[in-house]
């Protein structure tokens, strides 16, 4: 074991950790811990842009923003987050430009913008032009960008460092321990203050367009320490990923003029959102897909898709905005997008839900009350500037706003206190035990079969549409994947590059959250925004506009049967906007 | 889809070069039988390996999709990503090896840390030196387009550990570090280009560049990598000589 010592350490290398690695970098002692390489995070898979209201083309301002998104999050987005998300996100934007990001430009050679999914003029009346982007590269410019200015102020980075644990002393942030992949070694860092922004959980599900590595893991370490996750039922479905492979195709191709078709060829979405049509917001656009698919007019020969079609589209167009999703268009499907239409179906997306934070990123262990010295800013916290339903962009604007926050306060906080807490007795110990079980034991169980069985019934029974019956069913399977996960073997024994066990302890971090999911998406008998229970089809303010904290109790044990989740609620914060009925 | 092509019961060979350095004295083949279906990609095959037959095989991979970088490899001799080739269109037999030119860590997985280091050494950063303004810098979309081809680089390191001269020279600096200059070095809003091109004119810099078009042809972003080293060689002739 070796113990490392910094003011501040942030997991994850992704948008939001080298945000806030910027800012913390600068301030005090800083390392960044991922478990890949910083310049593979997943968000370089983001494409379309990141709203701002920068006003380059058409008139804008910060407060139709704030409205769009508190709209679009179906009124259980805390408002004055999502102020302050809003306000900074065009210094956020221009920010990124003072760093170097390519951004695509207008012919005066300022920013350009282009329309999306949700974003209005003025509380609504048709779609503007906000979401400043890089082709259909926008993350990938971000991540790259952000890495180039990580290498210029010589941010510490431990790569493939995988963090397992969070350590805690009398209620106070000690540190985190890590893994590390080349060697097998465990690591202590101890630390003054750490910043999780280490992503989403997707891979809960088998159709997503989230990496193979987003398990997850920043939340299951926390919740297994018993604190709160905060909304873990909302997530989001992406209308438009390639069928069967997930692989994301960005709203940005709706905002270039790309029309969704059913079998008949019919525009649908002018039925279900006469104003913006295919720019409503995502949750609205995949249960309109799904709900084409259950009436039988989906495409192909089982009628399980609809069509993106772009062949109005001028070629020139597609290639100069459009680039990266045309040529994953002929890459996997072998289709030409300029001549034909692209068979797509909702992909699970990102998490509206997670580590329940305040705006200034401080991770909070209840209701009201904060963890000193943890932060956590990204896909995997919840502000909450996202609510129910997750406006397009507005996570790329999330993570550089509060990692920004996330690097500042935390640095901030290591930087005034004079001395670290007190590691816990025997520190490694619970990471120890996981490890040591699942590499030396002798389990009979594969864990790829069972994380397999899990996203079959998560896909089945706990995506778009659900309803009691599915979310029990969904419930009951994980009782028994999770008894089966205390006896997965891992049949590589080595210490060096164990990927296999990697794979297992990920799994572990999934079951937990796919449970959680479960049981906040039972207890919510109410539809808003992604989350749709077709028993409970209309949303319900009276016992509903509040969030969800679960609580895990039980043993710290990797996807333990004998731990139990309970629910309690935490009121949404309203500063202008009073619910309406969301119509597009 | 073309799914008529291939039958559902399709199972091709994956010849895989292995190697862990815990248990073997030397790299060695080792030969899977695996299924597979019309829209796999061959990182899908390397995935049902490693869940159904054996998980030690070792392999790095993110988003499959050919966005994050993690996934190159040299399959049927020529580096690829395994996530952005499919199984179908590689033919019965794959033979897959790690990158060349850096040290094997365990099968596919190689030592990264020479590859980064390069590219850190070229200054892959914006660097100005005029006012900032309070807005966005300006830049026409004739001076942004100058720069677009090298932008796409996701640091897979294909090109790099394709060059004939890599292989044989560690002290190269490689096609990938030359490329993230070039985004700079013809990036109107930057004044660095001068710093970074006196770094390239170095002996380990782009005249080591045979152009032997390797690079171009391993860019999984379709990055015209030998006509960018030739910008940049053009450009030290012209400001300096």
């Amino acid at each position: 074991m070796q113990v490392h010592r910094y003011d501040t350490v942030i997991v994850g290398a992704g948008g939001g950790g080298m945000r806030a690695a910027l800012e913390a970098g600068r301030r005090s002692r800083t390392a960044v811990l991922t478990k890949l390489y910083p310049t593979r995070s997943h968000t370089g898979a983001a494409q379309g842009g990141m709203c701002a209201a920068l006003a380059n083309v058409e008139e804008d301002n910060w407060e139709w923003h704030t409205f769009d998104t508190i709209k679009g999050g179906d009124y259980l987005v805390d408002q004055d987050a999502a102020e302050v998300m809003c306000r900074e996100a065009v210094d956020a934007v221009l920010d990124l430009e003072k760093m170097g990001l390519p951004f695509n430009r207008t012919p005066e050679g300022r920013i350009d913008q282009r329309r999306f999914g949700g974003h209005t003029r003025d509380h609504g009346k048709a779609p503007v032009r906000r979401s400043c982007y890089a082709a259909d590269r926008t993350g990938h410019m971000i991540l790259q960008t952000l890495f180039q200015q990580c290498v210029k102020h010589g941010i510490e980075f431990y790569n493939e460092f995988y963090v397992l644990d969070l350590l805690l002393h009398e209620g106070a942030t000690a540190g985190v321990v890590a893994y590390e992949l080349a060697t097998g070694e465990i690591h202590v860092f101890q630390a003054k203050s750490v910043v999780f922004a280490s992503g989403g959980f997707g891979k809960v599900f088998k159709v997503t367009s989230n990496a193979h590595t987003l398990t997850g893991d920043g939340l299951g370490i926390v919740l297994r320490r018993g604190l709160p996750l905060e909304d873990m039922e909302f997530f989001q479905f992406h209308p438009t990923g390639i069928w069967k492979m997930g692989i994301l195709l960005t709203e940005g191709a709706r905002g270039e003029g790309g029309i969704l078709r059913n079998k008949d060829g019919e525009r649908f979405m002018e039925r279900y959102a006469p104003t913006i049509k295919d720019l409503a917001p995502r949750d609205l656009v995949a249960r309109a897909i799904y709900t084409e698919i259950r009436q039988g007019r989906g495409c192909g020969p089982d009628g399980d898709h609809v069509y993106l079609d772009l062949t109005h589209l001028p070629p020139e167009q597609l290639d100069a905005k459009l680039p990266d999703i045309t040529e994953f268009a002929r890459t996997y499907l072998g289709i030409e997008p300029y001549t034909d239409p692209i068979p797509i179906q909702p992909t699970a997306h990102y998490a509206m839900g997670g580590i329940p934070t305040n705006v200034n990123a401080e991770v909070l262990r209840n209701n009201t009350d904060v963890v000193p010295g943890l932060y956590a800013a990204g896909e995997v916290a919840c502000v909450s500037v996202h609510g129910a339903n997750r406006l397009g962009t507005n996570s790329l604007l999330d993570i550089n706003v509060f990692g920004r926050r996330a690097g500042i306060a935390a640095s901030t906080y290591s930087s005034a206190k004079t001395t670290w807490v007190d590691l816990p007795d025997a520190p490694t110990a619970a990471v120890e035990e996981l490890l040591g079980r699942l590499r030396d034991g002798s389990g009979s169980e594969n864990a790829a079969a069972i994380r397999r069985e899990m996203q079959e019934t998560m896909d089945v029974n706990a995506s778009v549409f659900r309803t009691e019956t599915t979310l029990k069913q969904a419930a009951t399977d994980l009782v028994g994947l999770k008894a089966r996960y205390q006896d997965v073997g891992v049949s590589d024994r080595g210490r060096r590059y164990n990927t296999e066990l990697l794979e297992a302890v990920e799994l572990g971090f999934l079951l937990d959250l796919a449970e959680v999911l479960v049981v906040s998406a039972l207890a919510r008998n109410e539809s808003r925004g992604g989350h749709s229970r077709e028993d409970y089809p209309n949303r319900d303010d009276v016992n509903f506009m509040r969030h969800t904290m679960a609580y895990r109790s039980g043993p710290a044990i990797a996807a333990s049967p004998d731990a139990e989740i309970t629910l309690e609620y935490k009121p949404v914060v309203t500063t202008r906007y009073q619910p309406m009925e969301r119509k597009y | 889809m073309d799914t008529a092509a291939v039958s559902d019961q399709a199972v091709t060979t994956l010849k895989i070069r292995r190697y862990d350095p815990e248990r073997d004295s030397e790299p060695h083949w080792e030969r899977y039988e695996v299924p597979y279906e019309a829209s796999d990609r061959l990182l899908d095959a390397l995935h049902y390996v490693k869940w159904n037959i054996d998980g030690s095989l070792a392999f790095r991979r993110s988003c499959a999709h050919g966005v994050c970088g993690s996934d190159a490899m040299r399959i049927n001799g020529a580096n690829k990503l395994s996530c952005k080739v499919l199984v179908r269109d590689l033919g019965p037999e794959i033979s897959i090896e790690p990158i060349k030119g850096l040290p094997v860590e365990k099968d596919l997985i190689v030592d990264m840390d020479p590859f980064f280091d390069a590219v850190k050494a070229v200054k892959p950063y914006l660097m100005t030196d005029d006012h900032e303004p309070t807005r966005e810098r300006l830049q026409s979309a004739a001076d942004r387009e100058r720069f677009d081809d090298t932008t796409k680089c996701i640091l897979c390191a294909a090109c790099t550990t394709s060059c004939p001269v890599f292989w044989n020279d560690g002290e190269y600096f490689g096609p990938a570090a030359i490329v993230n200059a070039h985004r700079f070095i013809f990036d109107s809003r930057d004044s660095g280009a001068e710093e970074r091109l006196e770094i390239l004119n170095e002996k380990e810099g782009v005249w080591r560049c045979r152009t032997t078009f390797n690079c171009t042809d391993a860019c999984p972003r379709g990055i015209e990598v030998t006509k960018a080293i030739q910008e940049v060689k053009r450009a030290l002739i012209f400001r300096r000589f």
